[in-house]
């Protein structure tokens, strides 16, 4: 379960899509970590700084507190935090090397005026990088998942065919208001948002195995980034097909973040379970089954605030 | 059109709503020409059953004419007379393909809401609560008719509405009760309740061979009917302690199989006992009085069925488990699977081994509709079963 949730969600889950650039800030750190604690002499040449027996000496300890963040880069956790810790040592360098610029000349001046500008470029590297992983973990934190499951009672190529084909969708979860498939694999969604407001992206399938299984997620660039994977499991003794579902999404923060939290409820999961039941609905019966006092069906919402049992006075709302 | 409607607690009124309309494809919709009243419209009359809403249109027995059918239902035609059976199935989902319709997987759409009380939810019924669906029932001119495909049965020009009303579910739910009982040459059955539901289990029980049946009740013109149609030998509780005349009628061995055909509002001849539970279910600790149940359960022979077809909706106190552990008891129950059931019952009446309109006691117009729940709930005027014309 968990695997898949990796292939399905990269751009939700974990440190992974940072990891590059973490990466190499680790690698960064190791080597000038170790090179100022190994060979702090040549290091001071090539900066500018063997002039001052002051900063030959500060230089191991600059590396002792480069190798904290390399560790825990390389390590890739809490990425935010390790290069939060290096814009830290940047601003405490960039410093450093302000002083030392201000009394040197010639080609130590030169020197000291490369390092710096070498230092402020993997500042604003370092930067980037802090603002990328909290944003990274910060749509981890609103990050949505859901594992949701029923049994129905066709076989399981009847129900990887429904689910299949996209455009099915909307016949059970009553959120969306039209799926289009574009291509085999592309599609184009339309979900109901609160107030006619309408939210819009595509999705790609990723993985299709056929009665099998069928994993989808948003392509880049969607505001609310969502992905899921549904598997048809049969069941011995032709007692029907498991269908079971995974899916996560990460609403954005702000009005639409509000927006999309709406839409969902406050009980996300009891959603989809609707949307599972009427899947089963449309799959046995043939339609969404509707009564007087829920004519669009099953919902949960629906249920608190139920209509008497008597008929509609202009039809069901189709 | 004119339907029942539940009001609140002890009130129905007969209004003006709007006809219903086709709504899914497998649907009918069928003009009522007799509909009745149940007895377990009055737990939701007394507001025992959670989940009604003023305006519920009532009424889960019903039979008439078919007026507008969907593109799916190929079985039926308009002019077709129909009874309809009160759970609805769609007759596609493994327990439908089971034979166990009242417990149909997709026709309740406030599952959700069922599965927080029961645990799983049974299927929706017409005219019975927000619990099973909240679709509006029979007691009306009209009603809609979901999977018109699976539950309606054609009903014959030869058998008339009284007979035929009765298949929508207190005959089946009766015969059900006995059937459950499995039972054997020689056995001795008795039944709690001689309402509509205890009568017919009573005369089923007999028609499926039991030697001897007893009926216990406190009312005499109900008991009567017990001994004149199903040759029942009667208790009346509020003059026989029940398990001592048990014991006597059957030389100490208990009933062979016990049907409670009473339910969630059953009375007790002690007053203090009555009372115990009676206060307990106004404030909702139980929902239940369980006084036919439990004794239901003591008094089986050891090794017998306990068979349970009275409604029940919630929580019991004080249930006899240790009876039932260490006897060897067997318990069945189940609201009706009726569609399993009209069929055969139908050749059942058309071979006159059975007329179940013997325990209809009123006829009476739809507009007195509040007048038969009060004759009915009060026992007023011998009432056993009030059946409406539409």
């Amino acid at each position: 379960m968990d695997r898949v949730d990796g292939v399905v969600l990269p751009e939700l889950d974990g440190a992974r899509p940072n990891t590059g650039l973490s990466r190499s800030l680790g690698l960064l750190s190791l080597a000038l970590g170790v090179g100022a604690l190994v060979a702090p002499d040549v290091l001071a040449r090539w900066t500018g700084l063997d002039d001052s027996p002051q900063a030959r000496a500060a230089l191991p300890a600059i590396g002792l507190r480069e190798l904290a963040p390399a560790a825990g880069l390389l390590r890739a956790r809490h990425p935010g935090w390790w290069t939060g810790s290096r814009v830290a040592g940047d601003a405490m360098d960039l410093t450093l090397l302000g002083r030392a610029l201000a009394d040197r000349c010639g080609e130590r001046r030169r020197r000291v005026a490369v390092t710096t500008a070498v230092i402020a470029g993997i500042t604003v590297v370092d930067v980037i990088a802090t603002l990328r992983a909290t944003r990274a973990r910060k749509a981890r934190e609103r990050l949505i998942r859901m594992t949701v499951a029923v049994t129905v009672n066709t076989p399981a190529s009847e129900a990887y065919r429904f689910w299949r084909d996209v455009e099915n969708l909307p016949r059970f979860m009553t959120h969306l208001a039209a799926v289009r498939a574009t291509d085999l694999r592309r599609s184009h969604w339309i979900a109901r948002g609160p107030a006619g407001r309408r939210i819009e992206w595509d999705a790609e399938i990723v993985d299709d195995q056929p009665n099998r299984s069928i994993a989808w997620r948003s392509l880049p660039g969607t505001r609310v980034p969502n992905a899921g994977r549904v598997r048809f499991v049969p069941l011995p003794a032709d007692r029907g097909t498991e269908v079971r579902v995974q899916l996560g999404y990460a609403p954005p923060a702000g009005g639409l973040g509000r927006a999309v939290a709406k839409l969902f409820g406050e009980e996300p999961e009891q959603q989809v379970r609707d949307d599972l039941r009427r899947f089963k609905q449309v799959l046995e019966t043939g339609d969404v089954v509707r009564s007087d006092g829920s004519p669009d069906g099953i919902s949960v919402r629906q249920q608190l605030h139920q209509r008497p049992a008597q008929p509609l006075p202009t039809g069901p709302r189709r | 059109m004119k339907a029942t409607a539940w009001m609140g607690r002890d009130s129905v009124k007969v209004v003006d709503v709007p006809e219903p309309k086709i709504m899914s494809p497998r649907d009918a919709i069928v003009k009522i020409s007799t509909t009745a009243i149940c007895g377990s419209d009055l737990h939701l009359y007394h507001g025992y059953l959670p989940a009604m809403r003023k305006g519920d249109i009532l009424g889960h027995e019903f039979l008439g004419e078919v007026v507008e059918v969907g593109p799916e239902v190929g079985n039926l035609k308009v002019g077709d007379r129909v009874v309809v059976p009160f759970p609805i199935a769609c007759g596609r989902c493994r327990s439908c393909r089971q034979g166990l319709f009242s417990v149909c997987e997709n026709s309740n759409p406030n599952a959700g809401f069922a599965e927080k009380l029961l645990g799983h939810s049974p299927a929706g019924v017409f005219g019975y609560s927000h619990l099973t669906g909240g679709y509006a029932g029979g007691q009306a001119e009209y009603a809609r008719v979901p999977f018109a495909d699976v539950g309606p049965l054609k009903v014959p020009d030869d058998v008339p509405d009284d007979q035929a009303v009765l298949l929508a579910d207190v005959f089946p739910t009766g015969y059900m009760g006995a059937e459950m009982c499995d039972i054997q040459p020689g056995d001795v059955v008795a039944v709690w309740g001689a309402g509509p539901v205890g009568l017919l289990a009573a005369a089923s029980a007999r028609l499926l061979g039991a030697d001897r049946v007893i009926v216990i009740d406190r009312y005499p013109y109900r008991l009567r009917l017990a001994e004149q149609h199903a040759g029942a030998e009667v208790l009346n509780y509020e003059q026989v302690d029940v398990l001592d005349a048990l014991n006597e009628l059957t030389a100490g061995r208990g009933p062979d199989a016990c049907i409670d055909a009473v339910g969630l509002e059953s009375h007790h001849d002690n007053p203090a006992l009555y009372a115990y539970d009676r206060t307990k279910q106004a404030v909702r600790v139980e929902t239940e009085r369980p006084f036919a149940l439990r004794q239901a359960i003591l008094a089986c022979r050891s090794g017998g069925v306990v068979s349970v077809v009275g409604a029940y909706g919630g929580f019991v106190d004080k249930f006899p488990m240790g009876a039932l552990m260490n006897r060897s008891l067997i318990m069945r129950t189940g609201q009706c699977h009726v569609q399993r059931y009209t069929r055969p019952l139908l050749e059942r009446i058309r071979r006159g081994e059975i007329d179940p309109s013997f325990v209809i006691s009123h006829r009476l117009p739809l507009k007195d509709a509040p007048k038969g729940y009060k004759i009915f709930q009060k026992k007023q005027d011998d009432c056993t079963k009030v059946v409406l014309k539409v």
